[in-house]
């Protein structure tokens, strides 16, 4: 990667510094935390409350961001350029500066290079590194995957997986919109799934995890291809984990469930919603009032506090 | 992809004037059969029809009718369209008999195949 996440951990807010500066959107964001794997929804001020402990772990914030569908100009939203650029405008008016971002891909619409490049533009008025995984959308040029790779993988394993570390949790970059099988959902494959094995080998179960890919890693609903083929291997390598957050994009929606220490979060797309599991004939883009769009468009913020404690979601839609 | 379909058409007036050892009766009924063409249209995230019987040499032409691209790709790898955005279209022509089952490789869910009866 560009940026080694070790290099990023500036000095922290003090708490009550924090506290201060988020109540003033609180009441506009809905929060998820989850405890003893039962998901609750709490006020932001009872998230940040929890008390701080010395050690390793330090808290911090970061974000997600998703489905940017850069190019996408269907009547679902004609302007998704122009919600990116919010979703970004968004982001840089947060009350606090975030230690890191992840696009959970879907980047682009097509795979274009002007696409690839545009994305690059508006994201470049984030003063954060931002680490990518591809959605299949990215992978639509001619070599499959070669565009995304030398757009926002470079320095990537395989064909755009990866691992960091950043403020004692353990963050995983895995792809799972390549070499899809006919009939199939999404799928890790044995090389990815081979080399996490390796990568999580030498973690402490006590390290806090953060997985992030593009479609569901749980089966969120098969007929849609809401899911992923080969999941259970990867679960099965993270089960030993105090905690560990999935996070995905894809399916343009917030959605989660929580099974043991595993908790999965699927995050709104900046570019357009698209219908509950089953709720339409297909899953294409959802036709909106334009007044509503906003409201089913955003990003979301996440507090890790420390170890054991879960890490508090924030999703703030763009309304 | 119109190059197909004129090397098929190439190819059966070679076949005629072997077959037929210079017989241009029969190479003139060759040249003057229509062209098999045949439609699929993607729509609602599905190949419609699903299941499509044709002749040796038919044209398959398919139309993306859907907001969200799609591709057709053979299971075999035999052929493969680039992505199709809404309208755009991807043509094949089928030459050999036999069964070619195909899906999206965006959307693996979705599945179809063409069967080429002689």
């Amino acid at each position: 990667m560009d940026h080694h996440p070790s290099d990023l951990l500036k000095a922290p807010l003090d708490r009550r510094d924090m506290l201060m500066r988020c109540t003033g959107w609180a009441g506009t964001a809905a929060i998820y935390t989850m405890g003893g794997g039962v998901a609750s929804s709490i006020s932001l001020d009872a998230a940040l409350a929890g008390s701080f402990r010395h050690g390793k772990n330090q808290p911090f914030t970061f974000l997600q961001i998703s489905d940017t569908h850069i190019g996408f100009d269907k009547p679902a939203n004609p302007n998704a350029r122009g919600t990116a650029i919010e979703a970004v405008e968004k982001i840089k008016a947060l009350p606090f500066k975030p230690d890191l971002i992840i696009h959970s891909g879907d980047i682009t619409h097509l795979s274009k290079d002007e696409q690839f490049d545009d994305a690059k533009q508006i994201l470049s008025g984030i003063d954060t590194p931002i680490f990518f995984v591809p959605g299949e959308h990215d992978l639509l040029d001619e070599k499959q995957g070669a565009a995304f790779l030398a757009h926002f993988g470079r320095g990537t394993k395989g064909n755009g997986w990866y691992s960091f570390d950043h403020g004692g949790v353990h963050f995983v970059a895995l792809n799972n919109v390549a070499n899809l099988k006919p009939g199939g959902m999404a799928h890790i494959g044995d090389d990815q799934l081979a080399w996490l094995q390796a990568d999580l080998a030498g973690l402490s179960s006590s390290t806090p995890i953060v997985v992030f890919g593009h479609i569901p890693l749980w089966t969120v609903y098969e007929p849609w291809g809401w899911g992923t083929d080969d999941s259970a291997q990867a679960l099965a390598m993270l089960r030993r984990f105090g905690s560990v957050t999935v996070l995905n994009g894809h399916i343009h929606q917030i959605l989660q469930k929580v099974e043991g220490n595993l908790s999965f979060h699927s995050a709104l797309s900046t570019a357009y919603p698209q219908p509950a599991p089953g709720a339409a004939p297909s899953p294409g883009p959802l036709k909106v009032p334009a007044e509503q769009l906003p409201s089913m468009l955003g990003i979301r913020t996440a507090r890790f506090v420390r170890g054991s404690a879960p890490i508090a979601l924030i999703d703030q839609s763009l309304a | 992809m119109n190059r197909f379909s004129f090397n098929a058409r190439r190819i059966a007036v070679l076949i005629g004037f072997v077959a037929t050892a210079g017989s241009f009766v029969a190479v003139d009924a060759v040249m003057a059969a229509p062209a098999k063409t045949q439609s699929v249209a993607i729509k609602g995230f599905a190949f419609v029809p699903h299941v499509i019987t044709v002749a040796p040499g038919t044209t398959i032409t398919w139309t993306n009718a859907d907001e969200d691209p799609h591709t057709v790709f053979a299971n075999d790898k035999s052929f493969h369209s680039s992505a199709l955005d809404t309208n755009d279209k991807y043509s094949f022509t089928f030459n050999r008999p036999g069964d070619f089952a195909y899906f999206c490789s965006l959307h693996p869910h979705m599945t179809g195949k063409i069967i080429v009866k002689g």
